[in-house]
């Protein structure tokens, strides 16, 4: 049993990752109708820059704080440079502008800082939760941080005006032009808040991962899983899609014979593929009617 | 916002071009052809094996095409098809001592039974959520092959080597010679094959399904049993790839068959042109050089660069070799008038 408390509780911790991630997702999904291809590698850059400010010995919540800008002004900069020309460009195309952008950041961020291995910081410290032998402080802290910005997030798109006009622009740009909304650059801001979102959790897992070019693939991918899970057009869903996902893959990892570490992504995939041939829209997705 | 139900008149998933034939003219072709024959016989083995290797990807994309441009469907998992195939034949030919060309036609009717089984869940699945779940079949694949009770099958992580055919009946041919004379000569077989294939009444119901779904069943087509077939087909078209690929390399490992190879061919057929069969090679030829085009500007920076040019492609021919072809086209009309 103690066993099982613990795997779940561990779950949620990694969860609350794959839920920021599913998030980051979900925003750009909702701005542009995308899967954005490279955000783990956006958030793996961001990740390097606070490690550098850090070595350049900013205190680590100042580094924070500057990465979160940075991450928002660059989201910004991606979608006005890159991908707003692409608006009209079929989907394979926007795809294929994603995977370029993976490939750029990547290798830029190897050329930068090379792909050894680096120790990145926790800010809670790696001591036993409350003396529990459960979860450790970090744990504990990246579910806190994600809890925190969910809240955040909540009140921003119901109670703001910008919010407001943020879901209003996502759901029908037409009707949103008309009422004076500026639907392209709320777009932009979608993707600025992605990026800056993204950027928490790379900063969050870092320190679980540790810090390489590469460290994001199957975060990514659990992200993804994560968002589909819960549903693409919720955001909700995807917070519930990340922690489902985070629990999920541990305990198959753990009770699952024969599964171990090299199984447990295709087995967490396969377990959201038997859920979208149930639900093809997710857990938590509007149900779209097609008409002719 | 959750369960609110909304309506959409959703976009084809494929863009139109101009509407053109999705082959070269004769004239083209036969010129194409003419220089696929020749070109081996003025050129060193190791550029004749990476002509083979075009053949080879440009069979795969073709593939794809077949299943995107189309029937309408994503894929992002035709790696797994493609390490299936090579499978098959590297098991067949060294565990069972089957002749190589025998592998081949083996090897597509497994991946068309995959492919078509593979098909059936994906039915309800559209657009980016298909997209994931062929993503999950393309990250499974190479753990699959890994597993420990098809070791003694598949060679576990050290793989399989398989060895390399001799041109038969004597012929005065280096071995890299003879096998891309016969991979040029599979590669027109499915080329033709899908060429009529696109063009028969199924061809037309695939069309018809990208174009509008639910038009598409209004009119009496079967849209399970032809999205389905256009998966089987596919698949069966990428595993002979993947054969010939083993065959070509005398190797197959698990970690050949990454997510890298099935974003490589999704690139080449973004770069080739979606629905524009004879694209299927130009985007090959973009997804084996530029990488190595890539690789002499700048080493560190070869993703990058790579990058850096596929971006230039797409801003600058968003529909890709087939854009550049009709613009070719219309400057030829033009001269021919003046």
């Amino acid at each position: 049993m103690e066993l099982f408390t613990n795997q779940v509780l561990a779950g949620i911790a990694t969860g609350a990752i794959y839920a920021c991630m599913a998030l980051a997702v979900v925003m750009i999904y909702q701005a542009i109708d995308h899967l954005n291809f490279a955000q783990g590698e956006m958030a793996m850059f961001s990740t390097f820059i606070s490690w550098q400010l850090m070595q350049w010995g900013v205190p680590y919540w100042a580094a924070f704080v500057i990465t979160l800008a940075f991450s928002f002004v660059a989201g910004i900069a991606i979608e006005r440079i890159l991908f707003k020309p692409l608006t009209k460009a079929p989907v394979l195309t926007n795809v294929a502008g994603f995977i370029a952008l993976f490939a750029i950041i990547n290798s830029s961020a190897g050329l930068i800082w090379d792909f050894t291995i680096k120790q990145y910081p926790t800010p809670f410290g790696s001591a036993p939760f409350l003396g529990s032998q459960l979860i450790s402080t970090h744990q504990a802290g990246m579910i806190g941080v994600t809890v925190l910005l969910l809240l955040g997030l909540y009140f921003f798109f119901q109670y703001t005006r910008i919010g407001l006009a943020m879901r209003a622009a996502a759901s029908v740009p037409e009707s949103a032009r008309l009422v004076g909304i500026n639907t392209s650059w709320m777009i932009a801001l979608g993707w600025g808040m992605a990026t800056a979102i993204g950027s928490i959790a790379g900063m969050l897992i870092a320190p679980v991962v540790f810090l390489e070019p590469n460290m994001m693939g199957g975060v990514l991918i659990y992200g993804f899983a994560a968002a589909v899970l819960g549903g693409l057009t919720s955001p909700f869903g995807a917070v519930v899609g990340g922690f489902l996902v985070g629990i999920f893959e541990n305990l198959a990892g753990t009770y699952i014979p024969g599964v171990g570490n090299e199984l447990k992504l295709p087995i967490a995939l396969a377990l959201i593929i038997s859920v979208l041939v149930v639900k093809p829209a997710g857990l938590f997705g509007r149900h779209i009617v097609k008409r002719v | 916002m959750s369960a609110a139900e909304e309506v959409v008149t959703e976009a084809p998933a494929i863009e139109a071009v101009p509407k053109r034939a999705m082959t070269l003219g004769t004239g083209t072709s036969l010129v194409v052809l003419a220089a696929l024959l020749i070109a081996p016989v003025f050129v060193k083995n190791f550029i004749i094996f990476q002509m083979t290797m075009l053949l080879i990807y440009g069979l795969a994309v073709l593939a794809l095409n077949i299943l995107t441009g189309g029937s309408g469907q994503f894929s992002l998992g035709q790696s797994a098809f493609y390490a299936v195939g090579a499978y098959t034949t590297a098991v067949l030919m060294e565990h069972f001592n089957v002749n190589y060309a025998l592998t081949l036609p083996i090897a597509g009717v497994v991946c068309f039974a995959f492919g078509f089984l593979f098909g059936q869940p994906a039915l309800r699945l559209s657009g980016v959520y298909l997209a994931l779940a062929t993503f999950a079949l393309a990250t499974a694949m190479p753990q699959l092959l890994k597993l420990n009770f098809l070791e003694h099958w598949t060679g576990g992580v050290q793989g399989l080597v398989v060895t390399k055919p001799d041109a038969p009946f004597g012929l005065p041919m280096s071995q890299d010679m003879w096998l891309y004379y016969f991979t040029l000569v599979v590669v027109i077989a499915i080329y033709i094959f899908s060429v009529n294939l696109l063009r028969s009444r199924s061809g037309r119901a695939f069309m018809a399904i990208r174009d509008n779904e639910i038009a598409a069943s209004a009119m009496g087509v079967d849209v399970a049993l032809y999205k389905t077939l256009a998966f089987g087909v596919s698949a069966a078209i990428t595993g002979i790839a993947g054969s010939l690929g083993a065959i070509a390399v005398q190797f197959v490992a698990p970690d050949s068959y990454t997510i890298t190879l099935a974003i490589s061919l999704f690139l080449g057929m973004v770069v080739g042109g979606v629905g524009w069969l004879p694209g299927s090679i130009v985007g090959a030829a973009f997804i084996i050089f530029v990488p190595n085009i890539a690789e002499g500007i700048s080493k560190g920076l070869s993703g990058a660069v790579f990058g850096v040019l596929l971006f230039l492609v797409i801003y600058l021919v968003p529909h890709g070799a087939r854009q550049v072809a009709i613009m070719g086209q219309q400057l030829a009309g033009r001269l021919r008038k003046n």
